[in-house]
């Protein structure tokens, strides 16, 4: 294994911003920003459906303002041929869908929800320990 | 009204982390795959970097009346892992690592015109409506 490419302040204050995002959202707007849900949702779902749009509006102009802002050119590279490009676009739809989420929704919120728990045990856990 | 200036607020600011930790670049998630070669551990970092910001958001809201725009917390309430989630989340992970695309970055990325994003979204909404299709035909309702 050779580690290449790594950009970890740039990937831990990116990760911040979108963490940042996921709160806005939930405290505002009591829900779980999981990015393959809301787009799915927009498309099937009249629940929500402007909500839903403009998060995805949102998500669509977030790197223009940034581009614009910073004078930062994003790098981004595309390899797969289109054949590889399609059939990966309907894996990752049908995935989701049967999975209920994707890296946002599973990978962050429900990773984060799960602390509570995680949080709950290891404080009971330490209270058991202390009462002992 | 609040509630869609929220939702569009997040989106940006959503679009604006995946820029900044440039995961909407498929090249760079493709690196965080590649475990045993050219390994890039920054996507790890970039979840570190959420999660520390909501987990303790959640923790603390989670148990509050409500939310400040809308009538309730909207949670899944799924405990354990079902047979749905373990088939969908690795049919969906074989298609992210085939290209490096997921859902946020694929659609945020439309931002840069780049026509294979576009061909991937088209692709990825053509999946939820079959197996909205597919699921109404074959699979009962839970």
């Amino acid at each position: 294994m050779n580690i290449v490419n790594f950009t970890p302040q740039s990937a831990f204050f990116g990760g911040i911003i979108i963490g940042l995002a996921v709160i806005i959202f939930f405290i505002g707007n009591g829900r779980l920003a999981g990015v393959s849900g809301i787009v799915n949702d927009t498309l099937v779902s009249k629940q929500n459906r402007t909500d839903n749009f403009l998060f995805i509006v949102g998500l669509v102009l977030g790197p223009i303002f940034y581009a614009f802002f910073t004078k930062i050119n994003i790098p981004f590279l595309i390899t797969s041929s289109l054949p590889i490009i399609i059939s990966a676009g309907f894996l990752v739809g049908i995935g989701t869908k049967i999975g209920r989420g994707c890296t946002s929704g599973h990978g962050i919120c429900g990773i984060s929800l799960l602390s509570q728990e995680v949080v709950q045990v290891v404080m009971g856990f330490v209270v058991l320990v202390f009462c002992r | 009204m609040m509630s869609k200036i929220i939702s569009f607020i997040s989106g940006i600011i959503f679009g604006v982390g995946l820029s900044v930790s440039n995961m909407i670049n498929p090249e760079k998630v493709l690196g965080f795959l590649d475990l045993f070669g050219q390994w890039d551990p920054s996507l790890i970092f970039v979840m570190m970097g959420a999660i520390i910001v909501s987990a303790p958001v959640f923790f603390l809201f989670r148990n509050k009346n409500k939310p400040l725009f809308a009538d309730n917390f909207a949670i899944p309430t799924r405990k354990s892992i079902d047979k749905n989630l373990i088939i969908g989340s690795g049919t969906f992970g074989i298609g992210w690592g085939m290209v490096g695309f997921c859902p946020g970055p694929a659609i945020s990325s439309l931002a840069l015109l780049n026509t294979y994003s576009v061909f991937f979204v088209l692709s990825m909404l053509g999946g939820f409506l079959l197996t909205k299709l597919v699921d109404r035909i074959i699979i009962p309702t839970q």
